[in-house]
């Protein structure tokens, strides 16, 4: 089957205007000109179509809540991809970047928003510029600005860089951002659907979310659907990292196993044995390399099943020598890194966190340590204004129910029967310690 | 002054917003690649433009990463060290880095050259080691490639060096 996201797989320069009208670009916001927003939402809600970002919401059910309100609107592109394991969302930003624009557009008609912001992170500093100019070409061929495609409807779209912050790409945090204040979440409700950016009603989506939409709008809901399983329709990238052989993004449809998946990327490097999957970068929890788990269909229910989240299905493969408090302590190093100080729990947690896994990992600590991450990482759940709170125990706390003897081994190595993996008698020293 | 080299970019800066205040970031990408940093005449500037207190542009300057406060070498190297490019090395790669440059964590090179920093991840996971080099992207990294690399950049800079003092 040909990549419907993936694109520049199948062909060469389709990120270009020039070769994406060639084939077929333009149709999907040509057929959406025809419709009435109201229609536009109704086909993208009976796709199915959920956020590729990692909450897997309803998209069609996320415009809909936009009130038929006066006055500006907007659509902020969600391109801060930052999650570590995730280079998903710069493939489609540098080689399918029409099929980009020409999503954020639709949804643009859908709400009738005034403007599109592309919020691509600063380090994507020269995809920022490419995208310009293909923003500019889209603009002389009469895709953006006044009376699109004839209709009465007028839209502008830039892009605005990031600096280096990873709470810029939650949602409230990075409407801040855009607005030149601290890139901090904001107390919701309301929700950014009735008061976003500048106060104004707002949708923000995810680069792959919005390149998933104009082929829905050409082939219609029912050909989406027919992709991928019944609640998680539509093909997904899987970025593939870590201990793997062939590194980088695949797509699939929704509903393959991670057994496949791994496969399809030539296995765990060096023909070892798998030890553990991160399904969705650093924030969604551990799960051990069973059967059970392999043999699990890629979907939103399947992997939370499991107790753990597709979320961006960034997949960091384990293998059988990872030493899992020296992962633990790496994840817990960044959340504590980028929380953005604003919430005690998260700025506190995360850094006690990182303060007794350091002490656990250079062998200073005692086992009262390990149950004290734990209980840290439990009253940390669920008190924060957004979920990177929450995401930053996930490491702890899953480390803890699957390797939780690979902790005692360090505070007690003596008294232990469990090997703790095998290590050089000088660790390679984190970067910074 | 930024709004004198800078006057046709920053027109159409202000033009993407509704508010002034949304061009902080902007301008201030543009005073770090005037003086080099966002130095104090900088934050000022920034701040008379955007019709705002220098204290608040300042909070925006220190929040972000790619905003240096101090002055860095030539080539600003930031290493990703996190998970899935330290599992294939990345650690090892940055402490090797440091050794054959003969300097610490986060410091410059006696010869201003290089400033080597570690950082967090930067969504090329796939490509690892990897850095970002004054904002361009060098991937698929080894020692070997970035000697080669460090030689090209040093006969580079004194190329430059050269054709300015003749």
């Amino acid at each position: 089957m040909p990549n419907i996201l993936l694109r520049d797989q199948d062909v060469p320069n389709i990120g270009t205007y020039e070769v994406y009208v060639q084939h077929g670009g333009y149709e999907g916001l040509r057929k959406a000109l025809s419709m009435s927003p109201k229609e536009v939402i109704a086909v993208v809600k009976d796709s199915n179509l959920r956020g590729r970002g990692g909450a897997g919401f309803s998209t069609g059910m996320k415009w809909s809540f936009v009130p038929d309100v006066d006055g500006p609107k907007y659509v902020v592109v969600n391109a801060d991809e930052s999650e570590p394991g995730t280079f998903k969302d710069r493939q489609i930003l540098e080689k399918n970047t029409q099929q980009l624009i020409e999503g954020a557009l639709i949804c643009a008609y859908a709400i009738q928003a005034s403007t599109i912001y592309v919020y691509v992170r600063g380090e994507f500093w020269d995809i920022g510029f490419q995208l310009e100019r293909e923003i500019e070409k889209a603009r002389a061929a009469g895709w953006i600005g006044q009376n699109i495609g004839g209709s009465n409807w007028s839209c502008e779209m830039y892009v605005h860089w990031g600096a280096g912050a990873y709470i810029c790409g939650e949602e409230s945090a990075m409407l801040n951002s855009i607005e030149g204040k601290l890139g901090q979440p904001r107390v919701r409700p309301p929700f950014p659907a009735v008061s976003g950016l500048y106060g104004r009603p707002t949708v923000i989506n995810n680069v792959e979310t919005l390149a998933n939409v104009p082929p829905i709008i050409v082939n219609g809901a029912a050909w989406y659907k027919s992709i991928g399983t019944e609640k998680s329709p539509g093909p997904k990238i899987f970025c593939m990292s870590g201990h793997i052989a062939k590194p980088g993004n695949y797509e699939l449809p929704l509903g393959k196993t991670f057994r496949e998946l791994i496969e399809l990327a030539g296995g765990v490097r060096g023909g070892k044995k798998l030890k553990a999957i991160l399904p969705s970068g650093a924030s969604g929890p551990l799960l051990p390399g069973t059967d059970k788990v392999l043999d699990t269909p890629l979907t939103y229910e399947d992997v939370a099943a499991l107790g753990s989240t597709l979320g961006s299905a960034s997949v960091i493969i384990l293998d059988e020598d990872t030493d899992m408090v020296w992962a633990t302590l790496k994840m817990i190093k960044f959340f504590r890194h980028e929380s953005c100080g604003k919430c005690t729990p998260c700025r506190e947690g995360t850094y006690w966190l990182e303060q007794r896994l350091k002490a656990i990992y250079e062998r200073r600590a005692t086992r009262a340590d390990v149950e004290l991450i734990e209980s840290v990482a439990k009253q940390m759940q669920g008190k924060s204004l957004c979920a990177l709170g929450d995401f930053a125990t996930s490491p702890v706390l899953s480390a803890l129910k699957y390797w939780r003897d690979e902790f005692y081994a360090y505070v007690e190595p003596v008294k232990t029967t469990v090997r703790a993996p095998a290590r050089k008698a000088v660790p390679v020293a984190m970067a910074g310690d | 002054m930024l709004k004198d080299k800078y006057a046709e970019q920053i027109t159409k800066i202000f033009a993407k917003y509704p508010d002034k205040r949304s061009a902080i970031m902007p301008l201030l990408y543009l005073a770090q690649e005037h003086y080099g940093y966002v130095s104090p005449e900088g934050i000022n500037e920034v701040a008379e433009l955007c019709e705002i207190d220098p204290t608040q542009v300042k909070s925006i300057a220190g929040f972000y990463t790619m905003y240096r406060e101090t002055p860095k070498g030539k080539y600003w190297l930031q290493v990703c060290t996190d998970l899935p490019c330290a599992l294939v090395g990345a650690d090892k790669f940055y402490h090797d880095l440091l050794d054959y440059l003969g300097i610490q964590d986060g410091d410059t090179t006696p010869d201003g050259l290089f400033t080597v920093e570690h950082v967090m991840c930067l969504a090329a996971c796939d490509r690892a080691p990897m850095l970002q080099c004054n904002f361009r992207y060098v991937e698929n990294l080894d020692m070997e490639k970035m000697k080669a690399l460090i030689e090209q950049w040093r006969a580079e800079a004194a190329a430059e060096a050269q054709a300015s003092s003749d």
